[in-house]
């Protein structure tokens, strides 16, 4: 496995953890459960950019 | 101790009917038994859908540790350590079948196996979380 289908199976798990703990309604759990998967992949990728740049 | 529920998101009937479960039985039971085995204490309140979800996505974490060759925390030795197992601890009987069959290896000798002792440990942190949000769902704090 390489690092970025680690990334996602980790913020698929947690994103589905966080939506249904943190949320009343199944609505606002599949929201919040997207919203927190977007951020993570994201702030993932935008970190990896971030060191790529560093590196150089 | 009761907790006002003031501007939360409840109906008075849910309230009510919250109240009334919370006075029945042992109030810890779904907290326990959500930390015991991922998913459990919602199973217990009868919340299938969410009690499944949480389960596969604790197991799927935790697996997901293993077979990338993480490391479960068997002593402290230092801070790191004893952070490291309480994590691992959060996965309840999972943690301790993984020991006892000798899952999980000794030391961290590959890249994906440092993702993968994370990997369990977060799985035994969000086990915690779950654990906790059937507790407040049992107690009438959560609908």
């Amino acid at each position: 496995m390489t690092h970025f289908p680690a990334v996602l199976l980790f913020a698929l798990f947690a994103s589905v953890v966080f939506g249904i703990t943190q949320r009343e309604t199944p609505r606002q759990m599949i929201r919040y459960g997207i919203y927190c998967f977007v951020l993570f992949v994201g702030s993932a990728i935008a970190l990896s950019w971030v060191m790529f740049f560093i590196a150089r | 101790m009761r907790y006002s529920q003031k501007g939360m998101a409840t109906t008075p009937n849910n309230s009510a009917a919250a109240q009334e479960v919370s006075q029945q039985g042992f109030v810890y039971l779904p907290l326990i038994a959500g930390w015991l085995v991922p998913g459990a204490g919602h199973f217990l309140l009868r919340k299938w859908g969410r009690g499944s979800l949480l389960a596969a996505s604790v197991l799927g974490m935790f697996v997901t540790g293993l077979v990338l060759q993480g490391k479960l925390y068997s002593g402290a030795h230092d801070i790191l350590d004893i952070l490291g197992l309480a994590g691992d601890l959060g996965n309840g009987l999972l943690y301790v079948v993984s020991r006892v069959f000798g899952l999980g290896a000794d030391l961290v000798q590959v890249t994906t196996a440092d993702w993968g002792t994370r990997f369990i440990v977060v799985a035994g942190l969000l086990n915690v979380i779950a654990a906790v949000d059937a507790h407040n769902l049992r107690t009438g704090r959560k609908s």
